[in-house]
Parts: C-alpha cells; sequence; structure tokens
C-alpha cells in the first residue's frame, strides 16, 4: 500500500477508495440477501415509505422503531453493522451532530444541566429536539444507504422511471456513472505516473500547478471522450430521443414485501403523527 | 490516386466516393481520394497511425462529411441531411454499423445488457424483440456471462466483443471495423479473427482498418494502403504484402534488430511473425 504522506500519494489514494468502495458496493449487491432478491422498484417504494415516516414522526420510539427494522432489514440482507457504523452512523453522527450542537443550548425550555465553567444552560427541550434530528438522519440515511448498497446503480436509475423520472435523464445519469470510473482511473493513471518520475516532496506552488494543469489535461480528454461517446451514440441510431428497457419483473414475493413494507409504513405514520 | 473495386454484374456498388477531402482545421486527414466498396467485398485499409484510415469509416458511416468531393451509399447521396432525413436516416443506421477503435468510446451504457439494447431501442424495435435478439448477440459473441457487468469491470478483449455485440445485434449489411485487433491478447485476437474470417460467407460486407499485416491475408479480399490521406496502392492481400519497397513507404514495415536461435542480432525488415 502506498504511503500517504505527500499529494500526490493522497492524491492517488483517494482515487483507489473511490474505486474500492464503488467495487465494494456491487459487491454487496451481488450477494444473495432480502433486499438483493427484491424488484427494484419495489424496493425503492418500500425504503421511500420508511423514510417518509422516519422524516415525519413526532415519536422517538417510533423513529427508533423504523432504525430497528433497517438493522434487521441489514442483517437480512447480509450488510455487515461494521460497514453501517462507517459509513453511516459515525459520518451522520459527525455531521449532523456539528448541527444539532447548538440546540440544546439556545432552544428555550427546561433548564436539566448548566455547563460548569461556560455557564451555559441546557434545556430538556433542546436535548429532544437534538436528539430527534440525529435519529432521523442516522434512520433515513440507514435506509438509503441500504437501497444503494443492496442494488445495482443501473437498477436504482432505472427504478426511477416508476415515479415517472424522464428516459433521457435516467440515460444520462447511467452514462455519468459508468464514466465517471474511466475518468477516474484516468486521473489515477496520471498521478501514478506523474509520481513514478518524482524524487522528494513538492513545495505548495508545485502541487497547486500539478493539480491545476491535470485538472486543465482532464478536462480537454473528458471534452474529447464526450465528442466520440455522440458519435458513438450517433453511429448506432441515436436521434435525440433515448429509450429504455429493463428486466425486471414483480413476483408474489415481491407483492409480500411492498404489502410488508405498507404496513410499517402506515403504522409508524399513524402512531408517530 | 483512384482505388476502385469493381462489382459483380448488376450489383450496385455500397460506397463510391470521388474527390474526397477532410481537413481537421490545417491538416488534411484524406486528400481527394477515390474509392469504390462493392457489396459483399471484405475491404481492409491498410495504414500507419494517422494515415486517414480512422476518417474515413467516419465518413463511410455518416458521422462526418467531406470538405469536398462526393459519397454516395448505394447510388444515394451521402450526406448531413440525407442522413437526418428519418426514412434515410434510420435505414442507413440498421444497415451500417461501426465499431470503434476505443471500446470505452462505444460502451457508453452501465451494463452489457443496456449496450446491447441501445442501438435496436433507437430503432424503434419492439421491447420482446429486443431481449429476443440481446440473448442471441451475447451468445454469438459468447459473452452472456457478462450479461449484467459494468463495462469498467471487462477486459479489453471483453470490450471489443460486447462493441462488435452491440452492432452486430442490428445485424447490419455494412460492417465498419476501426482497427479490430489493436491492444488485443493473442486470444482475443484469434477470437476477432475467426469472427472476421466467418463474415467470409455471411454476405455482409466487411471494411476493416489495420496496420497488422499478420491478419489480412485471413479477414480481406481487397486491400487499399493508405499514406498521408491517399490511397497509394491497391489489390489482393498478397500483391499488397508482397511490395516490400511500398510496405517500407507507407510505415507499415519496418528493419529493426533482433536475435535468432542461433545467437545472431542483426536488422531486416518484418512482414509477419516468424520462427526460424
Amino acid at each position: 500500500m502506498a504511503a500517504k504522506h505527500g499529494f500526490l500519494e493522497r492524491t492517488t489514494s483517494s482515487f483507489v477508495d473511490a474505486l474500492e468502495h464503488a467495487f465494494y458496493a456491487e459487491q454487496i449487491a451481488r450477494v444473495d440477501g432480502l433486499l438483493q432478491r427484491l424488484d427494484p422498484r419495489v424496493k425503492l417504494l418500500g425504503i421511500l415509505g420508511l423514510v417518509v415516516p422516519a422524516a415525519a414522526a413526532r415519536s422517538f420510539a417510533v423513529i427508533a422503531g423504523l432504525l430497528a427494522v433497517a438493522v434487521v432489514l441489514a442483517a437480512l440482507s447480509r450488510v455487515s453493522f461494521g460497514v453501517l457504523l462507517k459509513r453511516v452512523w459515525s459520518a451522520v453522527l459527525l455531521f449532523t451532530g456539528v448541527i444539532a450542537l447548538p440546540a440544546p443550548f439556545v432552544t428555550p425550555g427546561r433548564v436539566v444541566y448548566h455547563l460548569p465553567v461556560l455557564e451555559w444552560s441546557v434545556t430538556a427541550q433542546g436535548l429532544a429536539s437534538a436528539g430527534y434530528l440525529v435519529l432521523r438522519v442516522e434512520t433515513a440515511a440507514t435506509l438509503c444507504v441500504l437501497l444503494v448498497l443492496t442494488t445495482p446503480w443501473n437498477h436504482v436509475l432505472k427504478a426511477l422511471r416508476v415515479f415517472h423520472v424522464p428516459a433521457v435523464l435516467v440515460t444520462i445519469l447511467g452514462m455519468t456513472y459508468r464514466y465517471l470510473f474511466l475518468v477516474l482511473q484516468s486521473a489515477h493513471d496520471m498521478f501514478e505516473s506523474r509520481r513514478s518520475r518524482m524524487i522528494g516532496e513538492m513545495t505548495g506552488r508545485e502541487r497547486r500547478r500539478v493539480a491545476a494543469s491535470s485538472a486543465g489535461v482532464l478536462m480537454s480528454k473528458t471534452f474529447d471522450l464526450s465528442n466520440e461517446v455522440y458519435l458513438a451514440m450517433q453511429s448506432r441510431g441515436y436521434r435525440g430521443d433515448v429509450s429504455t428497457l429493463d428486466e425486471f419483473q414483480v413476483r408474489s414475493f415481491d407483492l409480500a414485501m411492498l404489502g410488508a413494507f405498507a404496513a410499517v409504513s402506515i403504522s409508524a405514520l399513524w402512531l408517530g403523527l | 490516386m483512384s482505388a476502385s473495386n469493381p462489382n459483380g454484374p448488376g450489383q450496385a456498388p455500397v460506397y463510391e466516393l470521388s474527390d474526397v477531402t477532410y481537413r481537421y482545421r490545417e491538416v488534411t486527414a484524406l486528400d481527394h481520394l477515390n474509392l469504390t466498396v462493392g457489396a459483399g467485398r471484405r475491404v481492409v485499409l491498410l495504414g500507419a497511425n494517422g494515415s486517414g484510415k480512422s476518417t474515413l469509416l467516419r465518413i463511410l458511416d455518416g458521422l462526418c462529411f467531406p470538405d469536398e468531393g462526393t459519397v454516395l451509399f448505394c447510388g444515394k447521396p451521402l450526406t448531413e441531411a440525407s442522413v437526418q432525413n428519418d426514412g434515410f436516416g434510420l435505414d442507413f443506421r440498421r444497415r451500417v454499423g461501426l465499431v470503434f477503435q476505443n471500446p470505452d468510446v462505444q460502451l457508453f451504457s452501465p451494463t452489457v445488457f443496456d449496450e446491447v439494447a441501445f442501438g435496436p431501442l433507437q430503432l424503434r424495435w419492439q421491447a420482446d424483440e429486443v431481449r429476443k435478439k440481446i440473448t442471441e448477440a451475447l451468445e454469438m459473441m459468447e459473452i452472456s456471462h457478462l450479461k449484467n457487468r459494468s463495462p469498467h469491470h471487462l477486459s479489453m478483449g471483453e470490450k471489443k466483443r460486447v462493441a462488435l455485440a452491440s452492432v452486430l445485434i442490428l445485424d447490419p449489411e455494412i460492417l465498419l471495423l476501426d482497427e479490430p485487433t489493436a491492444a488485443l491478447d493473442p486470444k482475443s485476437v484469434s477470437h476477432m479473427i475467426d469472427f472476421l474470417v466467418r463474415a467470409r460467407g455471411g454476405g455482409k460486407t466487411v471494411v476493416t482498418t489495420t496496420h497488422d499485416l499478420d491478419i489480412i491475408q485471413d479477414i480481406a479480399d481487397d486491400c487499399f494502403v493508405f499514406h498521408e490521406g491517399r490511397i497509394t496502392a491497391a489489390g489482393p492481400p498478397a500483391q499488397v504484402l508482397s511490395d516490400v519497397p511500398l510496405l517500407k513507404t507507407t510505415g507499415l514495415i519496418h528493419s529493426h534488430l533482433h536475435v535468432h536461435k542461433s545467437g545472431e542480432v542483426h536488422a531486416h525488415s518484418h512482414l509477419h511473425r516468424h520462427e526460424h
């Protein structure tokens, strides 16, 4: 593994990380688990059906219950808790925690604690607001990550067609995803090749120059590539309109799961509002 | 120089190019080119990098149009306006397929299935027909197992086969192949040659650009040698390959040092792989 102390090393390493993340997600999507077996359209509707009450419920217990459902779904889909802890729960806690941090101090209400040195008051209402925010975001993020991890990205995009998202948008997003890897690989190769001819550390000015010139070269390559891709599309009959085709098939198992998602969603809304 | 290939009696040529010139700003890629391609012929365009072969293929596929001169496709003018015309354009796209040199350009869809489905969907085929043809095309190229894979997970040989399947699904009468064996490992080259050799009896017109002299006797009925945007020689593969001065002038062969089994080191021109 490359040392990560230099600018080029860090940049190259982040490209590799991005590729590894995508590869890992695709591996999970191929595992034989509960969510993986579901029709992507049913899964998208079902997960969305759970995210809505997680965002709308006013009951702490209901939101916690939805998080528990998400954890059970993860276990049945063979998504490890380690992955959720690292990629979702700790990341969300960090970012949402920063947003929620002032709430216990600025929300008026019953004071439950005084900070010793700063003499700031912590209110029960403020703690509850912060707790609700963090729990809601944790639950919704867990559900969304489960959707993305257990479904190949192109299936997620195609499933969006059930919401009448235009085919051209689905195609553009699919192509973006496809070429992201090519550009990433190209950038990785550029930095690797520069690294192989470098001795010692670069100064700040050199780093900025390398970053700017690499961005320029990559931009130029991407522009050429987009022209070529357009010609390749024209060559196979593209005339401005696009159509998509899927192999999705709703079976009785999918209908049963859709019913289960609907039951949980309606119950959560009933109990939480 | 004019290079032509006469057709059989009563058979119209697929392409007739007269005095075609194409420029990329200051650079002349094709220089007053004349060429006729007969129906059902397997034609190889030989030339070093930058000799204008790929530009010619794009013109034959109606992707770019000459600055000067005319191109006729089955007797009808091939122009920007005619390709944009719904009737002629759709028919032309169904009858002519181009496989690009760089498969990453051609594989723009998220999966192999989507890629192979793209052409038929654009030509407004019915969904059930498209599904059936996808299965057939993948089986023909022996890549059924790659159906749900993303292009960035494929080897270069697999990408080329997917690119070919994505064109062959339309069953084009005219197949244009840009450097089909470039950057392939020996096994993938052998797969590609097998395919091109099988095309002999299929009635398709196949135009292949290459600078790989090893393969042309297997895949060509006629050869055209390109140099600086012009055709400098034409004829059957054996005749072109025997003209060593021509091949040297056009950069298709060169002399370089190499070691023989006896340990002797010397330089001479190479036409093809050999053992001695």
